[in-house]
């Protein structure tokens, strides 16, 4: 399991909190960094990558399932 | 009315009151045929537009291949091809678009909308393959635009167009084999089940030629209506539009807010008077978010289905973009953002 330096546990949130909790916290990593959420609304696996295209950052991809990492780059 | 007090009776019977049902439904034929431009012995009149996609979407396959059809399809598609046991869904690009070269070669059918019914982009049906039977679901387009080039069968509703519920349109091109996919019946038409709603599809027939006669003058002054509010929505911060900006339809327009709820938006703009729909999970009965968001990769929450209607004004579109970023910067705020 690839390692994160912030780990976010969402689950049990509905959509569109756990991007909610991503965009308020992703900032607490230093640009580089990689942030994992842990979600298991459905709709997160189409919003986290969705939220790193709008906000520029890198989504690096769900790993193991439910476990989405998310690569600061600004 | 009048279609009530003479169409009440059974088309398929030789008396009085059952040949003039039939002559009034070959009457609604011969208008619907006229408005699509296709010819009336291509036209069945269906229970509904869901049936009328399932006996298409079934009645021209060929053989027990693959059932492919884009990821952005209706459901009652999905649950042609589900049923049939053979779904194979085609990936669609950013704006909706199907990826054209995806179809497996042994499809059986293939089955793609001519436009989307939730973000109005228009599909490439002239650069699908060659070779295999095409169903086209021109649900969200018939009536407003004229059919596309390519189909083999295609399926409309009117109940989209302003006519009546309960009657469903299916187009099968001239020299197409078309086999019932259901228990036969001894209609008139082979293609069609049970008696016919004669004084419905004579509505429905009224109204596409009223839509037809006023599309070019409404959809003119509606794809204007559109493009505003795709600049407006556009504006606010973190407001994604989807569907494709040009090649659409005219008065269907999608965005989502990031940070928003869908439920919350909905109701908000609702208690200011604007009626809108969404795809977002939480407004949906099965709490999973819109397949078509989901296969073109958009954010799925917060999100906003604005459809006008021919009597949209621009001032009620003005008003409305007048309230929309105060609606979603307060519910941002609500959530801390």
């Amino acid at each position: 399991m690839t390692g994160a330096d912030l780990e976010l546990d969402c689950r049990g949130m509905l959509c569109p909190l756990p991007v909610i909790e991503l965009g308020k916290r992703y900032a607490e990593v230093p640009v580089g960094a990689v942030v994992a959420v842990l979600a298991d609304d459905v709709a997160a696996r189409t919003d986290i990558p969705a939220w790193c295209r709008l906000r520029g950052q890198e989504y690096v991809g769900e790993q193991p399932p439910g476990r989405y990492l998310v690569r600061r780059t600004s | 009315m009048a279609a009530y007090d003479r169409g009440y009776a059974d088309p398929r019977r030789l008396h009085g009151p059952g040949r003039d049902a039939r002559l009034l439904l070959d009457n609604a034929r011969a208008v619907v045929a006229e408005c699509l431009d296709v010819r009336a012995d291509e036209v069945t009149f269906t229970a509904s537009g869901t049936d009328a996609v399932h006996r298409g979407v079934l009645g021209i396959r060929r053989g027990s291949g693959p059932v492919a059809h884009s990821a952005v399809e209706h459901s009652a598609v999905v649950h042609a091809a589900t049923w049939a046991g053979a779904a194979t869904e085609l990936p669609v690009d950013r704006s909706g678009r199907v990826d054209a070269s995806a179809v497996p070669e042994d499809a059986s059918v293939l089955a793609v909308q001519s436009a989307n019914h939730e973000v109005g982009t228009l599909q490439p049906l002239a650069a699908l393959p060659d070779g295999v039977p095409l169903f086209v679901d021109a649900c969200a387009s018939m009536g407003r635009l004229p059919l596309p080039d390519r189909w083999d069968a295609l399926a409309g509703s009117a109940h989209k167009w302003g006519g009546p519920p309960g009657v469903g349109v299916l187009v099968v091109r001239k020299g197409t084999r078309w086999v019932s996919p259901f228990p036969g019946d001894d209609r008139v038409d082979e293609r069609a089940s049970g008696f016919e709603n004669v004084p419905a599809a004579l509505g429905a027939a009224a109204a596409l030629r009223a839509v037809v006669a006023e599309r070019d003058e409404v959809n003119a002054r509606q794809h204007a209506l559109v493009e505003e509010i795709r600049a407006a929505a556009a504006a606010i911060p973190d407001v994604e539009v989807v569907g494709d900006p040009v090649d659409r339809l005219p008065h269907l327009v999608t965005f989502s807010c990031l940070y928003v709820d869908g439920e919350s938006l909905v109701t908000e703009l609702d208690r200011l008077g604007y009626g809108v729909a969404s795809g977002s999970a939480c407004t949906a009965s099965t709490l999973t978010p819109s397949r078509v968001l989901e296969a073109m990769g958009v954010l799925t929450h917060g999100n906003v289905r604005v459809s006008l209607t021919r009597d949209t004004t621009p001032e009620d579109v003005a008003g409305f973009l007048a309230v929309l970023p105060d609606v979603v910067r307060e519910l941002r705020a609500r959530v801390g953002l």
